[in-house]
């Protein structure tokens, strides 16, 4: 079921706040987080977010299309490599 | 026999159920543009007047169909996976999207079973 809009879109504060310092200081540093749940807002755009999938933090260039998209979406959180046997797969 | 929205010819049926033919039409849709090019539902296709299929046709065109709405979805679904989402790699690997499992079942995403020659069975 989506949020209500009632309540807007959902931000772990902690990373909003970090994301607006990066604006604000006009930075790219990569933003570690564990906040997968996160919604990308358009603030994002241009940032590099590094987001754990469990294991390590995957890094994630935010690209206008994915405004709207959660964060965790960008780091998989299951590597299938393939099944035995089966040729030609499993790459990454 | 008429054309409407360049190559569907639905004819013989209930204006309604013709209607649908039309990629984006669905039922709801045709009764809604059949309410509002005022032509009564049960009328078959070829008992259509010129002046109403003129009617029908504007009503038609308001909604996005056929062309147009296909290269939207696929476009909408290329998006997803140039974004590299979830739901953009389960489109490119063909995997259901929505959480299904896919230990069994999923025939529609994964296509014909591929049987894997020499495939140990289980030992009790």
């Amino acid at each position: 079921m989506a949020r209500s809009l009632k309540k807007g879109p959902y931000v772990h504060y902690k990373l909003e706040q970090k994301v607006a310092a990066n604006v604000e200081a006009n930075k790219k540093t990569v933003i570690k987080t564990w906040s997968r749940a996160s919604m990308i807002t358009p603030d994002f755009v241009g940032q590099t977010i590094a987001v754990h999938n469990g294991r390590q933090f995957v890094p994630v260039y935010v690209t206008e299309n994915m405004v709207g998209h959660k964060l965790g979406e960008f780091s998989p959180t299951r590597s299938f490599r393939g099944h035995v046997g089966s040729k030609n797969k499993g790459k990454k | 026999m008429a054309r409407i929205a360049g190559v569907d010819i639905p004819k013989q049926k209930r204006g309604v159920i013709a209607l649908t033919y039309i990629f984006g039409i669905g039922k709801s849709r045709a009764e809604k543009i059949l309410a509002q090019a005022d032509v009564d539902e049960n009328l078959k296709v070829n008992e259509w007047d010129d002046d109403q299929i003129g009617r029908i046709r504007e009503a038609v065109g308001t909604y996005k169909i056929e062309g147009e709405l296909r290269s939207e979805v696929s476009m909408s679904i290329k998006r997803l996976m140039d974004i590299g989402c979830y739901r953009g790699i389960r489109h490119r690997s063909g995997l259901p999207l929505r959480g299904q499992r896919t230990k069994n079942n999923s025939r529609t995403r994964k296509g014909k079973r591929k049987t894997v020659a020499n495939k140990k069975k289980a030992t009790k």
